[in-house]
């Protein structure tokens, strides 16, 4: 049964959207010169919520430029304690405008607006902090007596976490005494263009921040360009691979956040009602638009019909809908196109035998949905088993032996995350040691946070990001 | 070779010449190419053939570096470091062997060169238990978890050795690549190669295991291109690789399955400083482990 709710709305009016964006250029709003404009949606309602411009070849290289002559004059030149005073002071506007950020990202995401309340804003909060605290002490990162900023980043960010992913390159590569042109992603622009505002409040030097809107040209344009000494990527695994090649033979350093398919593996010792929030959280997080979403359930076959009835069961209880109410668990998908894909590869894991099942749920008419998926008996064959779907879609597949369960977690060019339950804390270590992820949650799942150290092996990109570790990808040493 | 120890003595007795292989599951085979080239001292006389490693070499070294990754990288720390430093022993115990070859092979201070290779198997060996420490950390999470990074070995990697320096330059790449854990496929000094193959030999002798160090000798510019674009190689060190154009397309080439890369660095390197962690770390992954605290 569901439980009835009343609705219980969070208000967009505490967030004040302007008809039309320009770039953030050296510190000020400018109009694109030859780039054009695109509009950006409210996915859950499919509203236009703004018009964005586009930057072309030549607001690319004016950000760049800016970028550079901020770098040379200003921002290089500053003592580490005064750069770190201007990141906690970002930090601090972003605590006190918390809530409109929250708002207009779930308006421009589709995220519940629970997670970007509670998960999303307070964890930028926290990765600016937490790297303002770094600038004037990077001597002491163990990356040698004397690193040096690297130059102008050029980074590019994707639409599932706009504002923490913002963060995430942002943060420490100010503190490390770079300066960057980001570009958000083409669907999620709003809330860098409310960070460009931040900025501005703060009064950080023109230039230090330069936010260039686009879609995947604009991108390319940034990365390619010249002037870049160092290029940060979240992203698809195929684009990643584009960018590498772009790089190669070149001086920029390149540090990549790619794709995952990561398996989440329950133990027939695994504390069955915990586990299965872990499931919930690992793949119905953020719609499972997560690149280390627990996309794949590895279970132990001795529990797997108990687990998949509880799993079951607790499905029955997720609320799909308007991602500002307070009460939603899973929101609207980004986009058309990724509501497509989903489908799309839902589809093809039916004609490819496994079984589909979704709890009794009433989507909105307008706006993007999909219904929380899972797919049992599947093989390790299957497309839904090797491929990210990047949707609220988990495949299950079923191990009998630790051993077998290992080979298929690593069974994948993906490496970035993975999932161990179990109540037996020796095996968790000996399955973790043979785990090839990046991050492994154990008896959790989908926690972050920015002293923890994220990024992937394999196919799931380089470098890390957040932590000690994620000062190095700014730094010369 | 034509010094004194290997031409014909006083008493006439021929001396019997060393055949230069390559080094590949812990085996010295031949080309399966069946090719060779002439290898010359730097003052221009012949020294000896050395195989000439093909596609299928190259494919070979690789398949047994993957089968060799499981165990050494398993392997604890303080066994691969004991492992390293048998590697010092026995080159120690063959000092003017390799004096005479590094000698021919570059010429310029030999001894020196020799001993700087003995001390950095030393001083890399000390590394294996100690990187953990120094490149790993807690990380003070704001919840009830535990949170550990440590560092972790990429798998197989590819290395080409740089052409100046044939034996201090390789022990100055390999040693840092395989004392993590990872293994290795080397593409020797391309007109230098005898140093690398006598230095397989102290490897052989070392209780490395098979397969952890894999050595081709041949032509860069043929069979790099191999390892970079082979889709079970994670890591590409092209340290020896001198034309830039090359090193563009190979690490274009290493993009496809994402292989980390070292650049060439300047040349001439100066194999005598001191090194730094910066040749381990490229080949290393970060792995962070949440555990909840709770009673």
């Amino acid at each position: 049964m569901a439980f009835e709710y009343a609705p219980a709305p969070e208000s967009p009016a505490i967030v004040n959207i302007r008809p039309s964006y320009g770039l953030f250029i050296n510190g000020e709003f400018v109009d694109p010169k030859d780039g054009e404009r695109f509009k950006t949606v409210n996915p859950a309602n499919e509203e236009v919520l703004a018009e964005v411009a586009s930057a072309g070849p030549s607001d690319v290289d004016t950000a760049v430029a800016a970028a550079r002559a901020a770098y040379d004059t200003v921002w290089r030149r500053l003592p580490g304690r005064e750069r770190a005073k201007y990141l906690f002071r970002i930090a601090r506007i972003i605590q006190e405008r918390a809530r409109e950020l929250a708002v207009l990202e779930s308006i421009d995401n589709g995220k519940p607006i629970r997670e970007s309340r509670d998960v999303d804003v307070p964890l930028v909060a926290a990765h600016f902090f937490y790297y303002a605290g770094w600038a004037d002490k990077l001597p002491y990162a163990g990356l040698g007596p004397d690193p040096r900023p690297l130059g102008v980043a050029g980074q590019v960010i994707p639409w599932n976490f706009p504002l923490l992913m913002l963060a995430w390159k942002i943060a420490p590569a100010l503190a490390a005494g770079n300066t960057v042109v980001l570009k958000p992603a083409e669907t999620t622009p709003l809330s860098a263009l409310l960070f460009a505002e931040i900025c501005q409040q703060a009064d950080l030097p023109p230039g230090v921040v330069n936010i260039v809107t686009g879609a995947g040209d604009t991108g390319r344009l940034l990365v390619e360009h010249d002037g870049v000494d160092k290029v940060a990527f979240t992203g698809s695994t195929e684009v990643g691979r584009l960018i590498a090649k772009s790089v190669a033979g070149t001086r920029k350093r390149l540090t990549l956040e790619l794709g995952g398919k990561a398996a989440n593996i329950v133990f027939d010792d695994a504390p069955i009602d915990q586990a299965v929030e872990g499931i919930v959280n690992g793949i119905f997080f953020n719609q499972g638009h997560v690149c280390c979403a627990g996309s794949r359930l590895l279970v132990q076959e001795s529990v797997a019909e108990e687990l998949l009835d509880a799993l079951k069961r607790r499905m029955a209880q997720l609320r799909v809908g308007d991602p500002l109410d307070k009460n939603t668990d899973v929101g609207a998908i980004n986009s058309a196109a990724q509501l497509e894909k989903i489908r799309s590869l839902s589809e093809i894991g039916e004609s490819e035998g496994a079984q589909r099942w979704s709890p009794p749920c009433e989507l909105p008419e307008r706006g993007f949905w999909f219904a929380p998926t899972i797919f049992t008996g599947v093989s390790q064959a299957h497309r839904i088993a090797r491929e990210e779907i990047f949707g609220p879609v988990l495949s299950v597949l079923t191990f009998r032996t630790p051993a077998e369960a290992v080979e298929k977690a690593n069974n994948t060019p993906y490496g970035l995350s993975a999932g161990i339950w179990s109540e037996k804390g020796s095996r968790i270590l000996a399955v973790a040691d043979r785990l090839r992820a990046g991050v492994v949650w154990a008896n959790t799942f989908n926690k972050f946070d920015p002293t923890s150290p994220f990024g992937g092996y394999k196919e799931s990109g380089y470098g890390r990001e957040g932590g000690r570790h994620g000062l190095e990808a700014y730094l010369a040493h | 070779m034509p010094t004194e120890s290997t031409s014909v003595s006083g008493s006439g007795r021929l001396a019997v010449r060393k055949t230069y292989k390559l080094f590949i599951g812990g085996a010295f085979p031949r080309s399966e190419s069946g090719r060779s080239y002439a290898v010359t001292s730097s003052g221009g006389d012949f020294l000896a053939n050395a195989a000439l490693a093909s596609r299928k070499d190259a494919r070979d070294a690789v398949r047994a570096a993957r089968g060799a990754f499981g165990k050494w990288s398993a392997a604890t720390a303080y066994n691969r470091g004991q492992i390293l430093y048998r590697v010092a022993e026995m080159l120690e115990g063959r000092r003017a062997q390799f004096i005479d070859e590094v000698s021919l092979s570059e010429g310029g201070d030999a001894a020196s060169t020799v001993d700087a290779a003995i001390d950095l198997w030393v001083w890399y060996a000390g590394w294996s238990d100690k990187i953990t420490q120094v490149y790993g950390n807690a990380n003070p999470v704001a919840g009830p978890f535990f949170n550990l990074s440590s560092p972790e070995p990429t798998g197989v990697v590819g290395l080409v050795a740089p052409q100046e320096s044939p034996l201090l330059g390789l022990v100055a790449t390999l040693a840092p690549i395989i004392v993590t854990g990872n293994t290795a496929v080397v593409l020797a000094a391309e007109d230098r190669p005898l140093p690398a193959i006598t230095l397989a030999e102290v490897l052989a002798t070392s209780d490395l295991p098979g397969g952890v160090v894999n050595l081709l000798t041949g032509r860069v510019a043929e069979t790099a291109p191999w390892l970079a674009s082979h889709m079970d190689v994670n890591g590409l060190d092209l340290a020896g690789v001198t034309d830039p154009a090359l090193a563009a397309d190979l690490e274009a080439a290493a993009a496809d399955n994402l292989k980390r890369v070292v650049r060439p660095g300047a040349t001439p390197v100066d194999w005598h400083a001191d090194p730094g962690v910066g040749r381990m770390t490229p080949f290393l992954e970060t792995k962070t482990v949440w555990h909840p605290k709770g009673v």
